[in-house]
């Protein structure tokens, strides 16, 4: 492998990696804030314990998100040294502001929350973990404005051979924006209600100790897991429909559909072959990509041979084909995660009444565990894969982004070292996560 | 004064402030193993830094933010030219943060000490490597027309280059060690207290070597009376730091703290308006105007660090306020 296949494969497996513990946080931070919340508010110490208890299990997931997070940070410019270069006026920005608007916010006020149970006013606690959740969906923003931007670029100038900042009011409205964010957002969201269910389902099955506790928290992630999970797939519709404006490429791509027609189906499943440019089978659904993408049986959807043709016109002779199996599966696996999570969801708020859901619904939500991790990681996958061969859109190659200084054997080296450092921790963190899950809302012995 | 000038000094700014939090952060870190005689002590060490060091640790991030959004190409050069020093600094940093938030989680000794040697070396890395670094920055490196460093790792580990490693190395184990001295009672801060007392000597000795060879090989005293002025300083000030420590602890923290700032400064200034140096063609080299965003996003940016940067100092003092009690093994420990 070469350098560029390299350098792929390390921002893949360490972003990907990342991104398992961010979501985590951007919505458990919520609701331990709203757990807190209730506590002062009512005064009810349950409500203290299930803050103390999820939070710590949001600890343990933080301290892995931080320690990845720099790796992000560092590989633009320790492997993508020429599209930093070419974008650095641009995409450096937001990466600037998110640390200095909410990844100081975010781990300043974490310090005071976690050592300042005994130092603060149970306000000023309570404000501590506000600001945490505040901090760290910022610094989703941001990042996301920056990757919004290599989408579907705005508000920038060609000069002195790179793309220049023209008007940074343009980043911060660029339509890509608000489809984008509120996905993330959302999927955070539903993330944190799948861990607080599935945690809470394995308590249930395991012992009848802290049953009044766990059913609690069971009622708050199943509230939170229908929200999430209908607003993920609301907001989702929206990005698709933008993607048919914004960039058909990778919708067609990921729908494996060749040809531009009208009244196209949507294919539940299909063979690929990309060499010749077809399907081999499918199984196809009548009209339902043209419902999905215009809310209408009628509307027209291009296809990947003719955008093909279109763009070899517009950007000169090339291959504007993205991996359409790899795109294709992620975005299946991604959809059949969000709809399996809305059944679930909706199963166990109806359950949730009762005083104990049945057995094979909290065996179900304990495997349901993995479902946004799995809608999470196809969904980044179908974003970047889907973009490709494009590092931003329109405007500059990945093949033309990577590291000059460094050699294949230097990055081989660290797409080793790192996979083999994250692999490890992994186990760790899992381990560590299973245990402090399996305590219950104990205080912790030295 | 132009905005690439701002910059120049709002980056210097941020590597003082990353140097001088992480500085006794890395040195307390370092010092966690050695220092720490039982388990109770260990978790005393690390609770000093506890509440404060991840949001140390964002200086570093900004400084790289700063560094990529003001001055892309300098970002782009030093982040792939020094490709695997960084990878080091990575690792470091990765199993010292996951230590910190994980050692206390599980009882069992051997995990214990696991993680207190792991967020040592941890610890160790970081600081070795950005010493190196700077070494490296004030010699200047092979940069050719394209600007890609084309030197390659080992080159990196030239005799002043480690020297100044090194220095960093001792520097940071003495401010954390006068950090810890301040921040705790009893047996722990006597320990502290000497030890930052044995770590002095050392310390002067590997700085005097350090000024003599970037006499003869650095831009260190050039350019008139400023680096001299620099230079002297923080010797002074490291020097009087360790004449202090047993009775003025306080203040010989704060000349641990101002030594750190000199040299960062002093640093930065002999590079301006320099920000990396090629040795093969001074054509070649990477400056302030070379190397910058566009004038419009210098400007944005500007904006945002003026507003944001004093919010943030406010934020992060208060917090030092809040824990500024000592710890005892006999108080209270969070996890």
């Amino acid at each position: 492998m070469d350098t560029l296949e390299l350098a792929r494969w390390q921002f893949g497996i360490t972003t990907v990696y990342h991104f398992f513990f961010v979501p985590l946080t951007l919505g458990l931070s919520i609701l331990v804030a709203l757990m807190e919340t209730a506590y002062v508010r009512t005064g009810n110490e349950v409500y203290k314990k299930m803050a103390k208890y999820w939070g710590k299990l949001f600890l343990i997931n933080f301290a892995m998100g931080v320690a990845t997070g720099i790796v992000q940070e560092f590989q633009f410019g320790m492997n993508w040294s020429e599209y930093s270069r070419f974008v650095g006026d641009i995409f450096g920005a937001p990466l600037a502001v998110e640390a200095l608007l909410a990844f100081f916010i975010e781990s300043t006020f974490l310090g005071l929350w976690i050592f300042g149970w005994d130092k603060l006013s149970k306000k000023l606690h309570l404000t501590t973990i506000w600001l945490v959740a505040l901090g760290s969906n910022l610094s989703a923003l941001w990042i996301i404005i920056a990757n919004a931007w290599m989408q579907h670029p705005v508000g920038y100038v060609l000069r002195n051979g790179r793309a220049e900042m023209q008007d940074f009011f343009a980043l911060l409205t660029n339509p890509q924006l608000p489809y984008e964010i509120s996905h993330v957002f959302f999927g955070g969201v539903v993330t944190a209600a799948f861990f607080v269910l599935g945690i809470s389902a394995w308590q249930l099955l395991r012992q009848k100790e802290f049953a009044d506790f766990f059913q609690r928290s069971f009622r708050w992630g199943a509230v939170t897991a229908l929200l999430g999970s209908v607003l993920v797939m609301l907001v989702g519709h929206g990005q698709g429909q933008w993607l048919e404006r914004s960039n058909p490429m990778k919708l067609a791509a990921a729908e494996a559909n060749w040809k531009t027609k009208d009244r196209c189906e949507f294919l539940i499943a299909a063979g690929i072959d990309e060499k010749n440019q077809k399907n081999t089978w499918s199984l196809p659904v009548g009209s339902l990509l043209s419902i999905l993408a215009y809310n209408s049986p009628s509307g027209v959807v291009k296809g990947m041979t003719d955008l093909q043709a279109e763009y070899t016109q517009k950007y000169g002779p090339g291959d504007y084909i993205p991996p359409v199996t790899a795109t294709f599966w992620s975005f299946r696996l991604m959809v059949a995660s969000g709809l399996a999570m809305l059944a679930l969801a909706l199963l166990a708020l109806w359950r949730s009444r009762n005083l104990i859901a049945p057995r094979w619904l909290l065996g179900l939500l304990v495997a349901g565990l993995a479902l946004p991790y799995i809608g999470n990681s196809t969904g980044w996958m179908l974003a970047e894969l889907g973009r490709q061969p494009w590092l931003v859109f329109g405007l500059m190659k990945t093949s033309a982004g990577v590291s000059l200084a460094t050699t294949a054997g230097e990055v081989l080296f660290t797409v080793i070292g790192f996979t083999a450092l994250y692999g490890a921790l992994m186990v760790v963190d899992v381990w560590l996560l299973r245990k402090y899950a399996a305590q219950g809302p104990v205080e912790a012995a030295d | 004064m132009d905005l690439n000038t701002l910059w120049f000094i709002l980056v210097t700014v941020l590597f003082c402030g990353f140097f001088v939090l992480e500085g006794f952060d890395y040195g307390v870190g370092m010092l966690v193993p050695l220092l720490g005689r039982d388990d109770r002590e260990r978790r005393v060490i690390i609770n000093s830094i506890g509440p404060v060091w991840d949001g140390n640790e964002v200086w570093l991030l900004t400084a790289g933010g700063a560094i990529f959004a003001a001055f892309p190409h300098w970002y782009a050069t030093l982040f792939s030219g020094f490709y695997l020093a960084l990878f080091l600094v990575l690792v470091g940093l990765i199993v010292r943060a996951v230590g910190l938030e994980f050692r206390s989680k599980h009882t069992s000794p051997a995990w214990r000490s696991a993680w207190d040697w792991l967020i040592c070396v941890g610890s160790l890395l970081p600081a070795l490597i950005f010493g190196v670094a700077v070494g490296n920055l004030l010699l200047g490196v092979p940069i050719d027309a394209k600007m890609t460093y084309v030197g390659g790792f080992w080159n990196l580990l030239n005799p002043f280059a480690l020297i100044v490693g090194v220095t960093f190395v001792l520097l940071f184990l003495l401010h954390g060690a006068l950090f810890l001295g301040l921040r705790t009672e009893g047996a722990l801060q006597k320990r502290a207290t000497s030890t930052a007392l044995g770590l002095w000597l050392p310390t002067v000795i590997a700085a005097v070597a350090l000024l003599v060879v970037a006499f003869f090989q650095t831009p260190l005293f050039a350019g008139g009376l400023a680096g001299w002025l620099l230079a002297g300083a923080a010797a002074v000030a490291l020097v009087a730091s360790g004449l202090l420590a047993r009775a003025r602890p306080g203040l010989a923290f704060t000349l641990t703290a101002l030594t750190i700032i000199l040299v960062t400064v002093a640093t930065f200034r002999a590079l301006f308006p320099n920000v990396m140096i090629s040795t093969l063609d001074v054509k070649h080299s990477l400056t302030i105007y070379n190397a910058s965003s566009s004038p419009y996003t210098l400007k944005v940016m500007t904006i945002v660090a003026l507003t944001l940067v004093p919010v943030v100092l406010a934020y992060q003092g208060w917090t030092y306020w809040i824990f500024r009690k000592r710890l005892t093994t006999t108080s209270k420990l969070e996890y």
